[in-house]
C-alpha cells in the first residue's frame, strides 16, 4: 500500500493498493481540499483521516510517494517535508513524481488523444506547463516541465487550471460534462502512476523526492553588498 | 461509564515522566536544527546552517533558508539519532518550533514534526522558540560537563532528588539575536512566562547585520563589528541609545510606555549619517571607531534597560540567549552590570545560545515531565506566537 501526497496546488493524499485490474494501482481512500494556503494546518489531520478509514498501520505501508510539483513554493514544501518525516518515520522509501503528471492521466483517462498540455498557475501571469502524447501504445511526457507566459506554449489543446487563467491564449481540451480547465492535480492519480512505475508497468515516472521549483528565489543582493564586494 | 468518571476524577500520575526522551527540531530562522534530550540531559545538537548562502545578501532570505531546510532535515535527523545512540520509536515526544519566526521556514519543520509523530504515535508538541531559549539553560551536557560556565550559584538551584538543576527562583530571560530582542520574566517554563519588554524595531542582531553594510565588514554583522571594534575607540562616536528619554522611561513607580523595550533603528540611521560624512568628505570612513562605538550603543543600553527591568521585576536570575550571547561585550558589560545589581547571570554555551534542536527539545521535555497535553495535527505555523504561549 501507497501513501500518495501532493500540495502543488490545493492539498491531496491517498492509500493506493497494489493490486488492480488495470496497470495502475487502486484508490483505497483519497481527500483533498482546493484551499491554497492551509497545507501545513490540513495535511497530517488529513493524512491521518485517509489511514484511519482504510484502519492501515504504518507496517501495511511500503512507501510514500509526493508530488514534487512545480508548484507555489511554500505550499510545495509542506507536502514535501511531511512526506520525508513519514517516510522516515515508518522506514519505508519516498518516491517522487511531477504534479503535472496526475493531471495527465486524468486527461488520457478521460479519452484525450494524441498531443496536449497540462498548465497549472505559477501566479506572476505564467504557468507552470508540460506537454505529453497520447497513443496507441500509451503515454508519455515530450516536453517539460517547465514555467512561462501561456502565450508562449506550444499550440495544443491543454487541460489544467491554467487554461482557465489564461483562456485567450490557452485552447482548452473539449470533454463532454467535464471542465479540464479547472483541473488541480490530486495525489490519487499521483499513487496509481507510482504503483504502476514500481510493478514495472511505467518508465521514467519516479524522480527524486525534491522539490521542482523551476524558478530561484528572487533575492536580490544589496547594493551595499555589491559595493564591498562579499 | 463508571470507568470514566474514575479516570477523570484520580490525581494525574503521580511524575509523569521525569526523563522524558525527547526530540526537537528548529527552522524558524536559518538554522535546521535536530536535538535530542532525556529529561534535562543533553544527547544530541545537530545544526545544518544555510548561513553561507545568505552571506551575499548581508541578510537571512526566507525563501533561500525555506529551500534549505527542505534539503538538511533528514540528514540532521539521522545524525542526531546516530549521535544520540537512539532510535525513533524510543523517543517519547516529537516538539518542533510552531513561532515565532519565518513563516515559510517554520511550516517546513512543523511539517517534518507532523509526519515523525504521526508515523512514529508519539505525542507532538508546537512550542515556542523564545521559551526554548530559556529551557536550554537548564541542560547538562554530558560531553562538556556543566553546561553553565557562567552561573554561580549551581549548589542553590539544584533540585535534591535526581541532580538536575531547577528554574532558579525568579528567573528572568534576556533574549537578543537576529530576529529577537526581549527581556522576560519566566516563572515556569511550563506556565508562566511574561513579555517584560521587546525592540519596537530592529532586532540587536539585525542593528549588526544592517551596520555591518553600511562599513563593509561582511555577514553576519555580530563577529564582524565585534572584530572591527575591538581595534576601534568606543567614545569616539556618541550614537543614540533609544528610547531613554524621560518620556518613554518614566519611572519605576509610573513607568512610561517604552520603558523596558529598546529601538534600534535610529542608531542604524546615525551610523549611516557618520559613515556619509566621512565618504562626502573623501576621507577614509573611520571603520574601527565606528564599529565600537555603535557595539557600545547596542550593548550599553541592551544591558542597563534589562538589568533595570529585572530590578523592578525583582528577577535575581538571568540567563542570556540568542545568537547574540557570543558577542565579548554584551557578554563582558551584562556580567558586570548583573555583579553590581546582584542579578545570577548564567550564559549557555554558545552552540545552545544560537538556534538549535535542542533548545527545542529541552522545552519539550519539561512540558512532557509537567503533564501538558499535546498539539493537535491541525496546529499552523505562527510567525508571531506571543511569548505567553508556550505551546500551541
Amino acid at each position: 500500500m501507497l501513501l500518495a501526497l501532493d500540495t502543488s496546488a490545493g492539498a491531496s493524499t491517498a492509500l493506493i493498493s497494489h493490486k488492480d485490474t488495470d496497470d495502475l494501482g487502486q484508490i483505497l481512500a483519497q481527500w483533498s481540499t482546493d484551499a491554497p494556503n492551509t497545507h501545513a494546518e490540513v495535511l497530517a489531520p488529513a493524512v491521518q483521516e485517509v489511514l484511519g478509514e482504510v484502519g492501515a498501520t504504518g507496517e501495511q505501508i511500503s512507501g510514500v510517494v509526493v508530488g514534487v510539483g512545480p508548484g507555489p513554493f511554500t505550499g510545495l514544501r509542506v507536502g514535501l517535508a511531511l512526506g520525508h518525516a513519514l517516510a522516515e518515520g515508518w522506514g519505508k522509501p519516498l518516491h517522487g513524481i511531477c504534479s503535472l503528471d496526475s493531471l495527465a492521466l486524468r486527461a488520457v483517462d478521460a479519452g484525450v488523444e494524441g498531443e496536449f498540455l497540462v498548465a497549472t498557475d505559477a501566479r506572476r501571469r505564467e504557468v507552470y506547463w508540460a506537454a505529453y502524447e497520447h497513443d496507441e501504445d500509451g503515454s508519455r511526457l515530450i516536453q517539460g516541465p517547465f514555467v512561462g507566459p501561456a502565450a508562449e506554449l506550444p499550440q495544443l489543446p491543454a487541460v489544467g487550471a491554467g487554461v482557465g487563467l489564461y483562456p485567450e491564449q490557452l485552447q482548452v481540451v473539449e470533454l463532454p460534462g467535464e471542465d479540464p480547465s479547472s483541473w488541480t492535480p490530486h495525489a490519487a492519480e499521483l499513487g496509481r502512476l507510482a504503483q504502476g512505475a514500481l510493478a514495472g508497468e511505467l518508465n521514467g515516472v519516479l524522480c527524486e523526492p525534491r522539490p521542482l521549483y523551476l524558478r530561484e528565489s528572487d533575492a536580490k543582493v544589496p547594493a551595499q553588498m555589491k559595493k564591498s564586494g562579499t | 461509564m463508571s470507568d470514566k468518571i474514575l479516570t477523570m476524577t484520580s490525581a494525574p500520575e503521580p511524575s509523569q515522566n521525569p526523563a522524558p526522551l525527547v526530540l526537537g527540531i528548529e527552522t524558524s530562522c536559518d538554522e535546521t536544527g535536530v536535538g535530542i534530550v532525556r529529561g534535562r540531559q543533553l544527547l544530541a545538537n545537530e545544526v545544518a546552517s544555510s548561513m553561507a548562502e545568505h552571506i551575499r545578501f548581508g541578510g537571512v532570505i526566507p525563501e533561500i533558508a525555506a529551500r534549505a531546510h527542505v534539503e538538511a532535515f533528514t540528514p540532521t535527523l539521522r545524525r542526531a539519532l546516530d549521535t544520540a545512540g537512539v532510535r525513533l520509536e524510543d523517543v517519547d515526544a516529537i516538539a518542533v518550533t510552531a513561532g515565532p519566526g519565518l513563516a515559510g521556514a517554520l511550516m517546513v519543520g512543523l511539517s517534518a514534526a507532523k509526519g515523525l509523530a504521526l508515523a512514529t504515535g508519539k505525542p507532538l508538541y508546537g512550542i515556542n522558540h523564545l521559551v526554548a531559549h530559556v529551557a536550554v539553560g537548564l541542560l547538562e551536557d554530558p560531553q562538556n560537563g556543566a553546561s553553565r560556565p557562567h552561573s554561580d550559584n549551581d549548589a542553590d538551584s539544584r533540585g535534591a532528588s535526581n541532580g538536575v538543576r531547577d528554574l532558579p527562583p525568579n528567573t528572568g530571560a534576556l533574549l537578543v539575536s537576529g530576529g529577537h530582542t526581549e527581556i522576560l520574566r519566566v516563572g515556569s517554563l511550563s506556565e508562566d512566562v511574561e513579555l517584560l519588554g521587546s525592540t519596537i524595531d530592529d532586532a540587536a542582531g539585525e542593528a549588526y547585520d544592517k551596520t555591518a553594510r553600511l562599513l563593509s565588514l561582511g555577514y553576519p554583522g555580530g563577529p564582524k563589528i565585534d572584530a572591527a571594534a575591538k581595534e576601534g575607540d568606543p567614545t569616539a562616536f556618541r550614537f543614540p541609545r533609544g528610547l531613554t528619554m524621560p518620556k518613554f522611561e518614566g519611572t519605576a513607580e509610573e513607568p512610561g510606555k517604552h520603558r523596558h523595550n529598546w529601538s534600534f533603528s535610529g542608531l542604524k540611521t546615525a551610523v549611516g549619517r557618520a559613515v556619509e560624512q566621512f565618504e562626502k568628505a573623501g576621507q577614509p570612513v573611520p571603520t574601527a571607531d565606528i564599529a565600537a562605538s555603535f557595539q557600545e550603543a547596542v550593548v550599553d543600553v541592551l544591558t542597563s534597560k534589562a538589568v533595570r527591568a529585572c530590578q523592578e521585576h525583582g528577577i535575581t536570575s538571568l540567563l542570556l540567549g540568542g545568537g547574540v550571547a557570543a558577542n565579548s561585550r554584551l557578554r563582558g558589560l551584562l556580567a558586570e552590570r548583573c555583579q553590581q545589581a546582584g542579578i545570577s547571570l548564567t550564559v549557555p554555551p554558545i552552540p545552545l545560545c544560537t538556534d538549535n534542536g535542542a533548545m527545542v527539545a529541552a522545552l519539550g521535555a519539561e512540558l512532557v515531565a509537567a503533564g501538558k497535553p499535546a498539539s493537535s495535527y491541525a496546529i499552523p505555523a505562527d510567525s508571531s506566537l506571543p511569548v505567553h504561549c508556550i505551546t500551541r
